[in-house]
């Protein structure tokens, strides 16, 4: 199928969410409408997600890439939710984090397995390209897990 | 679709499906809607398991409250011991092809509880309310096991009535305050309710609705089922039970899976979905120079759409004769 060139290949899943008890959803609003006018299916939520509930939706919905959006210090839970996923067998899925994340917890998470943090600022293009790079390799992974 | 590796793979999905697996069942679904490597095999292995699920499909205009009323009707449904699957189906953007699905949003309340499976389908391109692999998807929740499968519709208009072929029950859902109510659930919709539904119950003219609805029916000739009209407050979960009594009581009328009643002319259609379905799939993936030329005519203007559809036919069908 891969060497098709009519083909579209199935379009990418992405989740968009929140974890945690900040209720700030712009930006994850925002991206959610990028990925979708990227040709991507966005499974979007309320914010205020557990990390229990993530996971269960992250299996459900098969998606290749979760983005969380951060702006008050939830993002030091991600750490918690990549264990969660590699307990659920869904350690393939890429995780990517964004919003106001300090330097300093930045090499935190990418060390716990996120795959890639963006700083305000961050173009269109490149969260795009980014998220659909991550799909595409989450897929390969899965297919040969 | 023969190698033997994805047979093998395809083999190992099936059983892990019918073990009731959610994540098997996750993949599953991937690779029904992707029509991946395995998918036949899998749609051949689960046939032998189908019919145990109660199919109930949910359709109506746009907000009318259709996720709310699910999520409620999932509650009722969880207190008398039911395992749920249920399918939001959420438009595709015909531009981009992207989609944004968050029927999910109204159904928090039931995010952490293992005996409910949601999955959110985009339509991609298809149209009738549903996505063309939604069927399959239903069986697919069927063989897992799940008692009752819910199928939420796009906020559909006056003819997608498409639902109606695949729920056992389907439930129309409408609202007080959205224009012209019965405009909105005239012909087609209507005529597919086994239950009717007038949500948002607490607004002013809900029981108006609910009048104009049964004074609807009255005008149907005799031999035509009951249809019983709810008012329902989903926020509230007021009318929920008498919903799922409804819902029941239906189920029971028909005894058993009303899909085992399918007429062959429903099968007929089906099957001509399915046939559509890939020849669309195939023409896209297609090298075919044929075709390549036919599409250069239609850009020049030399030849208009329907007439190049038919010459690809006539030679696709001429090949295969």
């Amino acid at each position: 199928m891969s060497d098709s060139t009519k083909s579209i290949s199935p379009p990418p899943r992405v989740l968009v969410t929140k974890i945690g008890l900040d209720g700030h959803d712009r930006g994850s609003r925002i991206v959610a409408a990028y990925l979708r006018d990227a040709g991507m299916e966005v499974i979007y939520t309320a914010p205020w997600q557990k990390i229990e509930a993530v996971v269960k939706l992250a299996v459900e919905e098969d998606v290749d890439v979760i983005g969380v959006s951060s702006l008050a210090t939830d993002h030091l839970l991600l750490p918690d939710l990549m264990a969660a996923l590699g307990e659920a067998g869904f350690g393939h899925v890429k995780v990517v984090a964004g919003g106001i994340i300090p330097d300093g917890d930045e090499a935190e998470l990418l060390r716990a397995g996120v795959s890639r943090v963006f700083h305000p600022g961050s173009p269109r293009e490149d969260i795009v390209a980014t998220v659909g790079d991550l799909a595409t390799q989450a897929r390969a992974a899965c297919a040969n897990g | 679709m023969t190698d033997r590796p994805a047979a093998a793979a395809g083999g190992k999905l099936l059983e892990r499906l019918l073990d009731g697996e959610p994540a098997a069942l996750a993949k599953a679904i991937t690779l029904i809607e992707n029509a991946g490597t395995g998918a036949a095999q899998v749609l051949a292995g689960i046939q032998s398991r189908l019919g145990h699920a109660l199919v109930i499909g949910v359709t109506g205009p746009p907000g009318a409250g259709k996720s709310t009323l699910v999520s409620a009707l999932v509650g009722e449904l969880r207190r008398r011991g039911k395992s749920l699957g249920i399918l939001a189906v959420d438009p595709s953007s015909p531009l981009s092809g992207g989609a944004i699905l968050g029927d999910r949003i109204r159904m928090a309340e039931h995010a952490c509880d293992s005996g409910v499976f949601v999955r959110s389908l985009a339509t991609r391109g298809h149209v009738g309310g549903l996505s063309s692999a939604t069927a399959r998807v239903v069986d697919l929740m069927d063989a897992a096991g799940k008692d009752v499968v819910i199928v939420e519709t796009v906020g559909a208009g006056q003819s997608d009535v498409e639902v109606a072929q695949l729920a056992d029950v389907t439930v129309v859902v409408c609202a007080p305050g959205l224009g012209d109510e019965i405009q909105a659930i005239k012909a087609g919709i209507l005529e597919i309710a086994d239950v009717l539904v007038v949500n948002k119950a607490d607004l002013p003219n809900a029981e108006r609705t609910v009048t104009q609805l049964q004074g609807m029916l009255s005008l149907r000739g005799p031999g035509t089922a009951t249809v019983p009209v709810i008012a329902t407050t989903a926020t509230e979960g007021r009318g929920v039970t008498e919903l799922s009594d409804a819902v029941e009581a239906r189920a029971e009328a028909l005894g058993g899976s009303a899909r085992a009643a399918r007429t062959l002319a429903q099968i007929r259609l089906q099957i001509a979905d399915s046939a559509a379905e890939l020849l669309r799939r195939q023409l896209n993936d297609s090298d075919d120079d044929g075709l390549h030329a036919l599409c250069r005519s239609v850009q020049r203007g030399e030849l208009d759409l329907e007439n190049a559809a038919r010459q690809y036919l006539s030679g696709y069908l001429g090949n295969k004769a």
